[in-house]
Parts: C-alpha cells; structure tokens; sequence
C-alpha cells in the first residue's frame, strides 16, 4: 500500500513532537525511519498505525484520506518495542488473536484460524511453540511470534517500533535477515523506526534520517542508503552516519 | 582448613535467627491469635445451645441479614469505581491526575465518625436535599441508603489502591497492542486488561468486603442504631455488649469473625490453584 504522509505535525500539550513533516513510502517499500532519541520518529510511526492523532496535516492510504481513521480500522500490523505479547495468553492465542476478534461476519471457522496461526508459526520457524507462554521464550523469539501476531490479522502495511532493540547483537542479524526475507515473502509495505544507523543503511530500501530539535523531529533527508553514504544532505546527517 | 564455613551474605547467626522468628511469633500470638481465641472461647463459654440460640434471636439475624446485604451493594459498586478509576489514572494522561489520586485516598485519612457525619449533615432531616428525599419517602439517613453510603466512602479505596500501581507496572503496550488487531475498546478490557489486573482485582475486593462487613464508626453514625432495622453486626454487637449480655455479643462477633476467615482462605485456596498462573503474572 502507497502510504503518503503530508505536512503532520504533533504537539503533546506544549511540547512539540513532529515539526510538519512530509514523505512518501511507495507500495511495497522497506522504510526505515532512523534517528537519535527525540527526533519523533516512534510518533510518527504511533501516527501511521493510529495510536496518536496528528495535531495538523493529513495521511493518504492509497490516495485515500486515513487521518482520522481509528486504529482497528487501519489493519496496520504494529509490531511494539517490548513487543506486548499478552502475558496471559499461550503464543497460539496471542497469534489467533486478531482473527479472534473480528466480527463473526467475516470471523475465519475455528478450524482455519489453528490453520493459519500453524502456517505463521511456521513462517517464523518456531512450530512447536504454541502452547508456550510468552515468559517462557527467548527474547528473539518474542519478537518473532509479536511479528506473527501483527501478520495474522493481514495487514495492510507493516510498522515495528524498534524490532531489535531489546536483543544481543548475533540474535539481531539473524532476526534482521529474517524480517528482509518475511518483508520479501510478503511485498508488504514495512516501515521501521531505529537509532542504529548501521540496521537501518543495511536492512532498508529507503532511510529517512530524522533530528530532535526543540521546536520538534523534523526529516534532514530521505534517501537510497547508498545514497545517503555518498551524500549527505545536511552537516547533521553526516555526523549521524558516521557515528 | 576444613573448618572453615562459608555463610550467605544475608544469612544471620542462628541465634539471631531464633530471636527474631520467636518475636514475630510472640507478636501474632499476642496481638492476633489469643484475641481471635477469646471470641470464640467467650462465645462457647456457656456451650454450644446458648451460642445458638442467641444467634437465632431476630434481633441478631436481622443484623447479619443486614450486613451481608450492605456489603453485597457496596462491593461490587466498589469494584466497579475502583477498575474505572485505576483504568482512567493509569491509562490516560491528565491535568489534574495527582489531585485526583489524593481524593481517592481521601477516605484513608479522614476520620469515619466524620464520614458519618458528613452524610448527616448532606441528607440529613434538616439539609435541603435531605428534608426534600425524607418527604418523598426516601430517607437516607438513619435507612439502609445512609449505611451503604457510609461503607462504600470508608471502602472506596481499597479496591483502585490496589489496582493503580499493577497497571501502572503493565504500562498501556498490551492493550495498545489488541487496538492494533482490531479489537474494541469494551473487548480489549475484557481480554487483556481484566485478566492482567485478576489477582489484585480480587485481593482489593477481599480488602474491601473485609471492611464493609466490619465498619463500625461511619455506620454507627448515620444508622441510629435502630435494633432489627438499620443495626449492622458490628453495632449489634456493641449493643449487646453495652447490655452485659456477653455470650450473644461474642457469638455474633465470632460469626462475623468467621466471614474474614471465610474470604480469607478462599483467597488462599484460589492462589494455591492458580500458582502457575501467579507466576507467570508475578503478582499477588
């Protein structure tokens, strides 16, 4: 899905989040939003999939107007930085969850929801963990099974808000890869928000290098990660990829 | 070498182990144990039939009737403000939220004979609303209105006291996360939320129904103590007391004793079942 993001700006009160920030993710893209801590790239992502509402500006899905759609209508597959499995529930019913929820009109039979879930499960090569607990799993297989969890509902784009932040650095490449692969498999539009410019330069098809200001995140470039290597648009965006 | 031990770092010398556990022990004997012991001794003192009987008294069941109706009002209304309050200050970000904090815990720090009074002097005969309601036929002082009125202010914190720093702890992640896969608002509290909150819920509201059941001074005020009307089993109980009459004081006192104990061990029975559940939630 074409996702276009015109002029949104956010405010908490009197604290300025988003200064009015514009972008482009074409259907299908890998989008990383890369940024250090205060530059509103985690709001901008809460905006995309519906959790906070922009103060001004709009958002087109497919040219059509989003803005004030409600989160459940979004069907953005949000993928959270701790990953919020429910603590309650085995992996097989975090995973059924979105399936579950639905109205019975389009409610998939209690036989295709286990077919589904078994399918997923096995997309993130864990099969034989739905009976499991979420305290009972690794933290790289957290993130997995939060993947499958957000891909079950049939999304029609993806967001995960810093999905290798919580892991060890060899757990990371192999989930990195695994998200490309999933992301490939899938052609599903993925936008992911980082402050690790190395992911984001690797795993990416396009970088959206953001800054914190007082007045608020703003975008300093968008960009090919090729590109942006070669040429950094703004003293800022060198500095940053650098580091 | 060989004699050589190594202790934990927290562990203390036996001796001052000893002391320390023989302390809390004299201490529960003391101060929990014997008084509970007493009641029940006191009300057997002259056997079985004259417990009994005194506890067939109309007078006596009429209080008991009473108190469990009260607190099977006040409660669940407890519980229901408790969840809202816990969900609106732990969920939501507010002006006002430390304000508001305080105002539930209001009913901790004032006094329940002035809780009692408070209500009076709002419904009371001789206060606009109050002249208004008792002319309507519906009076709400010295009637069953008043004492539920009173219990629910004395209990009204337990239950959100309970729940607000559990969800505090949970953050919002988890039900943002049921929003995302579509779920609504009244479902994601009931899927996520409610079995997250289960165990203290439950605990708030053994806490609270504890202390309903036992008001004494906010009720004592506002029910005027009418015998086989607005007198609850702690007001019964001093009554008869008051009148010498021992044996039917201590065997009503020991029934409602016995109400704890009963909310008591069902607490721990249901976390003996659940223990699995307890910890994988790490709560209660």
């Amino acid at each position: 899905m074409h996702i276009e993001i015109d002029e949104i700006s956010k405010a908490f009160g009197p604290t300025a989040a988003l200064t009015p920030v514009s972008l482009a993710i074409p259907s299908g893209a890998l989008v990383a939003l890369l940024g250090p801590s205060g530059s509103g790239k985690t709001t901008l992502l809460r905006i995309l999939g519906g959790l906070e509402f922009p103060t001004s500006g709009r958002i087109l899905f497919d040219g059509a107007d989003a803005t004030g759609l409600a989160v459940q209508d979004r069907r953005a597959g949000f993928v959270f930085q701790s990953y919020a499995l429910f603590r309650h529930m085995t992996v097989f019913d975090n995973i059924a969850y979105g399936l579950k929820t639905r109205p019975r009109a389009t409610r998939p039979p209690r036989a295709e929801i286990a077919r589904r879930v078994t399918k997923l499960l096995d997309l993130i090569q864990l099969p034989d963990i739905g009976a499991r607990y979420p305290s009972q799993l690794s933290g790289g297989q957290r993130q997995r099974v939060a993947l499958a969890r957000a891909l079950a509902i049939e999304p029609r784009m993806l967001l995960l808000d810093e999905p290798f932040g919580a892991l060890d650095a060899k757990v990371r490449k192999d989930l990195r890869q695994g998200l490309r692969d999933i992301h490939d498999e899938t052609g599903l539009t993925t936008v992911f928000v980082t402050h690790d410019q190395e992911e984001a330069m690797e795993l990416a098809d396009l970088v959206v290098v953001m800054s914190g200001s007082r007045s608020g995140g703003r975008i300093e470039q968008i960009g090919k990660p090729a590109d942006i290597r070669a040429r950094p648009a703004t003293p800022f965006v060198r500095d940053f990829i650098s580091a | 070498m060989s004699d050589i031990r190594f202790a934990a770092a927290t562990e203390e010398p036996a001796a001052v182990r000893r002391l320390l556990i023989g302390l809390a022990v004299a201490g529960l004997a003391t101060l929990v144990a014997a008084p509970l012991l007493v009641v029940f001794a006191e009300a057997l003192a002259q056997g079985w039939l004259a417990a009994v009987t005194a506890l067939g008294n109309r007078d006596a069941q009429s209080a008991i009737r009473l108190t469990l109706l009260i607190a099977g009002i006040s409660v669940p209304l407890n519980a229901a403000f408790g969840i809202a309050a816990a969900w609106f200050i732990t969920k939501f970000d507010f002006r006002g939220k430390a304000v508001l904090i305080t105002l539930i815990d209001l009913p901790f720090s004032v006094s329940p004979v002035v809780a009692g009074l408070c209500i009076v002097l709002m419904f009371g005969t001789n206060s606009l609303v109050g002249g208004w309601l008792v002319a309507s036929g519906h009076p709400i002082v010295f009637a069953l209105p008043g004492i539920v009125l009173a219990t629910m202010f004395v209990t009204f914190p337990f239950v959100a006291r309970e729940l607000i720093p559990v969800m505090i702890e949970q953050g919002r992640a988890e039900e943002e996360a049921a929003l995302t896969l579509g779920a609504s608002g009244w479902r994601t509290f009931r899927t996520v939320t409610l079995p997250n909150i289960r165990w203290a819920l439950l605990y708030g509201v053994l806490l609270c129904n504890a202390r309903a059941m036992g008001e004494f001074g906010a009720v004592a005020v506002v029910s005027g103590k009418i015998r086989g009307q607005t007198a609850t089993m702690p007001i019964t109980i001093e009554m008869l007391y008051n009148e010498y009459l021992s044996v039917a004081a201590f065997s009503l006192a020991a029934v409602l004793t016995l109400l704890a104990l009963v909310t008591l061990l069902l607490k721990t029975a249901l976390e003996i079942r659940h223990a699995d559940q307890l910890s994988a939630t790490h709560r209660h």
